[in-house]
């Protein structure tokens, strides 16, 4: 007789590479994403971190959403949807990109994988299914499918983590630029490799079908073990993500399909990555609104703090006087010590004209209970906090 | 014959510290150092193809942020990785793993001792507590007590209102702790043999101190005063090793303008008319300037370096008696493979701490009893890392290398001096030590590098081989160190001044003293400082 859960209904789904995360999940540290148990960390978050910084780490993004993309009008659609300019991903690489509504408020962030001329892959971190469904009206020759459990997904970043792919047996591997995407075979199927990550150091994303995943996992741990392989999770990601200065969502900015208030979402001039927006290709979603912004200037701007003394700035205000006692200025959406950069930084959105005031962060922060607050100057910084040499070396050094 | 503004003795981490800092205040300044590589005891060297060793010092926990920040360390390379915590190995079969999650950690001392585990928490804050009046006073120059000058009655109401915000029952603590063992400091909370020796072991590194001779309770303190990234009593390994700390403090300097210049070891400074004026290299060179900073440790400044009639009435005398005695060896080893330790979990975290061979209070206390005998001990004490198991740089992949701290090995034997064969036989004991917990040890050994006292002292000038410049002991710190009336860098020839940790606060790869030293200078020269001040975590 077999015994049904009464409650799988309710219960976290399971990644592909579960039955190996558990076992070094000794913290039993989980956390819930689109629907699967994802660790935020597994033995302790700050020690994951440094095997990021300095070996190398695996993070699994299985929970993270994949779109196939596929047809005569698979670049089209995606590029009336998206705000950069999808006719100039070359064949094998994979881009960033942004995508907003006709008001030019930003859905989401991912990344286009182009792997045939009518064949591309998005990956985000929402649902975005109705949306795509959406953007796909009027193109005749484009399906959409929902991937996302098929294939298995594993970053791999860190120093070593070149290194570990070579001694994995993925041979060339090392002459893959950034944003490049290499095919290996793989028991009969094919591994995907992709040079590109969320931590801002050096790094690949494997990408198995689900059946392979537990084998993809035993022979890079395998290969990994003398290279300081590590299992890392949510903590170690949003360090690492911040240094890098890279955005989050419910952090930077607040997806404007799930905005009640319509001023609390962004657009990609306010984020900083008008870089995204491009105006020379034919018709995008939202380019009406996102050119006007461009010629009015965004409200907010997103701005890289170094902030004095070593309290993270976590949800400070931003004042332009050092009594903090006018009207705030801005706030800050992320903030943390960093310990590979031995400073205190921050994400903040701040009010463009104010950009170039003294900017000071009021800080709260408690102490055995007490509470206490300080007032920090904060200098804007214009490059991201951590930017390695090595993340954009090819071909990379072992460590 | 060239001039500078100022010339810095020695490339050790402090010395480039004070280079970096002068530099910075657009000062023209020169370091000569004697050997062909810099970072005196902070260094890496390659002895075995392939293998890096952390020859001295080998993990770090003093240095300041603030100066790791204020010098942009981290772009000029260097990075310090926390390790995770130390596995005790008792006399026997016992042992105590420190596991780097607290909750772990409380329930494998309930293991030994419930009360004890409890005890851990008090001892803990309390410690942290202690810790607190003295971390704030690292990055500070100290009062001269006898002085009426504004800024030392400044400083000393600054402290005196520091300590009597302790409050009463403090102050007697503090004063107790100051002047006690540490063994009689841990029987107060503690009951477990292994617990105590485990807790008490940091209280004689580097000091010629058994754990039961008064002042080593201090000794505990300074060893769990430091932090990384804000956690305190974290230790950190330099990826790169501890040269990685020279070299990032170099590449500042250098940046600044300073001009490092190795094999060019310093023969005298040169004095005239009761001021220093400039230095003569061995080789027979002149150079002059304007100061001289000598980041050698107190004993050899004013003892080989200097003519004793250009010093004033009774210095020398206490440079001679300066109390510098050498307690420790150093035996680096590079291994083919991991060592595996007897009754530890066999996972993927075990080594990635430290090992320390603590045994017992009485293993510890006999290993002492054969230094003052002038011998090492068949069962020493031995601080054990293995830097490989961190850090992807220092050793070939799937090789590894062990850094042993080994107390106690004295700088002169009681049978006649070191030789190369007494210094075989000294390693020998800290193998066989091992092999004990590590059966198979030996196997594994590809190289070795053994280091006595007499050797470091001979390599890296440190007399005696004293890690810490000089002994941490009451009557050598604070504003006397390191000798009454020379608190606050500036020595007794004028414009000479001392950056090492001869100095306040003394030992440790902190930065610190080189900083506080160039502070110092710069208000003599009527330079703006370019020293930051402390931003240590608020406490």
């Amino acid at each position: 007789m077999t015994t049904t859960d009464p409650y799988a209904g309710e219960r976290p789904k399971l990644t592909a590479f579960y039955p190996r995360a558990k076992e070094l999940n000794i913290r039993d540290a989980w956390q819930v994403w689109n629907g699967y148990k994802f660790a935020e960390c597994y033995y302790d978050g700050e020690y994951e971190y440094f095997c990021v910084r300095n070996t190398c780490g695996t993070y699994d993004i299985c929970p993270m959403q994949k779109y196939e993309i596929k047809g005569r009008n698979a670049e089209a659609m995606l590029n009336r949807m998206v705000t950069r300019d999808v006719k100039k991903i070359g064949l094998n690489r994979v881009a960033y990109c942004v995508w907003c509504t006709d008001e030019g408020r930003m859905i989401d962030d991912g990344t286009i994988f182009k792997l045939a001329n009518d064949r591309f892959m998005l990956t985000c971190g929402s649902p975005c299914t109705a949306w795509l469904r959406k953007a796909s009206f009027g193109f005749d020759d484009v399906t959409v499918t929902d991937v996302t459990d098929d294939i298995a997904a594993l970053a791999l970043q860190g120093p070593t983590s070149c290194a570990t792919l070579k001694k994995m047996g993925l041979g060339g591997i090392d002459t893959a630029k950034p944003f490049d995407i290499k095919f290996f075979p793989f028991h009969g199927e094919t591994l995907m490799v992709s040079r590109t990550g969320f931590t801002g150091d050096l790094g690949y994303e494997l990408w198995i079908p689900k059946e392979l995943a537990v084998q993809m996992w035993d022979e890079l741990y395998a290969a990994g073990e003398d290279y300081g392989i590590q299992p890392f999770g949510e903590t170690a990601t949003n360090m690492t993500r911040l240094e890098a200065a890279f955005i989050m969502p419910a952090m930077e900015f607040n997806e404007a399909l799930l905005t009640v208030n319509l001023n609390h979402d962004q657009t990609p001039f306010e984020l900083s990555l008008g870089w995204l927006v491009d105006f020379d290709k034919p018709h995008f979603s939202g380019r009406a609104a996102l050119l006007e912004e461009k010629k009015r200037g965004p409200k907010y701007t997103l701005t890289k703090l170094d902030i004095e003394g070593n309290k993270p700035a976590e949800e400070s205000y931003i004042y332009n006087d050092k009594r903090c006692k006018g009207k705030e200025v801005g706030y800050v959406t992320s903030a943390m010590w960093s310990p590979a950069v031995k400073a205190n930084i921050a994400l903040a959105m701040i009010k463009t004209e104010h950009l170039n005031d003294d900017l000071w962060a009021e800080i709260y922060y408690a102490k055995e209970l007490r509470q206490y607050s300080r007032v920090a100057k904060c200098t804007r910084k214009t490059k991201p906090f951590w930017t390695p040499p090595r993340a954009r070396a090819t071909p990379p050094a072992d460590y | 014959m060239s001039n500078y503004d100022a010339i810095v003795i020695g490339a050790g981490h402090n010395g480039l510290t004070n280079a970096a800092y002068l530099a910075k205040a657009g000062l023209n300044v020169v370091v000569l150092e004697k050997n062909d590589y810099i970072g005196g005891a902070a260094v890496t060297r390659e002895l075995q193809e392939g293998w890096h060793y952390s020859n001295c010092s080998y993990v770090c926990s003093m240095m300041r942020q603030a100066i790791h920040r204020d010098l942009d360390l981290a772009r000029h390379g260097l990075i310090l990785v926390p390790y995770l915590s130390t596995v005790n190995f008792g006399d026997g079969d016992e042992r105590l793993i420190g596991y780097h999650d607290a909750e772990a950690a409380h329930l494998e001392l309930k293991r030994l001792s419930p009360h004890d585990a409890d005890a851990m928490h008090r001892l803990e804050t309390d410690l942290t507590r202690y810790s607190q009046l003295i971390r704030k006073t690292l990055m500070r120059t100290p009062p001269e007590p006898t002085s009426f000058r504004p800024r030392d009655l400044m400083e000393m109401l600054w402290l005196a209102r520091k300590f009597w915000a302790l409050g009463e029952k403090e102050i007697y603590e503090y004063v107790r702790f100051f002047t006690m063992s540490a063994a009689e400091f841990l029987e107060d909370y503690f009951e477990h043999d292994l617990i105590k020796a485990a807790m008490a072991s940091p209280g004689i590194i580097g000091t010629a101190l058994g754990v039961y001779s008064p002042g080593s309770s201090y000794i505990l303190l300074h060893h769990v005063m430091g932090d990384v990234d804000g956690s305190i009593g974290a230790w950190g390994l330099a990826r790169g090793g501890m040269g990685a700390i020279s070299k990032s403090i170099a590449s500042a300097a250098q940046e600044f303008g300073a001009e490092i210049r190795t094999e060019a070891g310093v023969q005298q400074v040169l004095v005239k008319n009761g001021k220093a004026s400039g230095v003569v290299l061995e080789n027979g060179d002149e150079i002059t300037s304007r100061i001289v900073v000598s980041n050698l440790d107190a004993k050899r400044t004013f003892t080989r370096i200097m003519d004793k009639n250009d010093l004033p009435d009774g210095i020398y005398k206490r440079a001679k008696n300066f109390k510098i005695r050498g307690s420790s060896g150093k035996v680096n080893i590079a291994l083919s493979g991991m060592p595996k330790f007897t009754g530890l979990p066999d996972n993927r975290y075990a080594n990635r701490g430290g090992q320390t061979f603590s045994g017992s209070l009485e293993t510890m206390e006999r290993a002492y009893d054969c230094w003052k005998r002038g011998t090492w001990s068949d069962d020493p004490f031995i601080e054990s890392v293995i830097p490989s198991a961190w850090d992807p740089t220092v050793a070939p992949v799937g090789k590894h290398w062990m850094s042993n701290f080994v107390q106690y090995c004295p700088p002169k034997l009681a049978d006649g001096p070191w030789t190369p064969e007494k210094r075989d036989a000294f390693g020998e004991s800290v193998i066989s030590k091992i092999e004990r917990y590590s059966p198979g040890f030996r196997d594994l050994i590809v190289h070795m590098e053994v280091r006595t006292p007499h050797d470091i002292e001979n390599e890296i000038g440190l007399t005696e081989g004293n890690i810490f410049q000089g002994e941490l002991t009451i009557d050598q710190l604070f504003f006397n160190r390191p000798f009454p009336g020379y608190g606050q860098y500036r020595m007794p020839v004028k414009n000479m001044y001392m950056c090492g940790s001869s100095t306040h606060p003394g030992g440790g790869v902190s930065a610190v003293c080189g900083a506080n030293a160039a502070r110092e200078i710069l208000m003599d020269l009527r330079k703006p400082n370019t020293v930051p001040e402390d931003d240590f975590y608020d406490e």
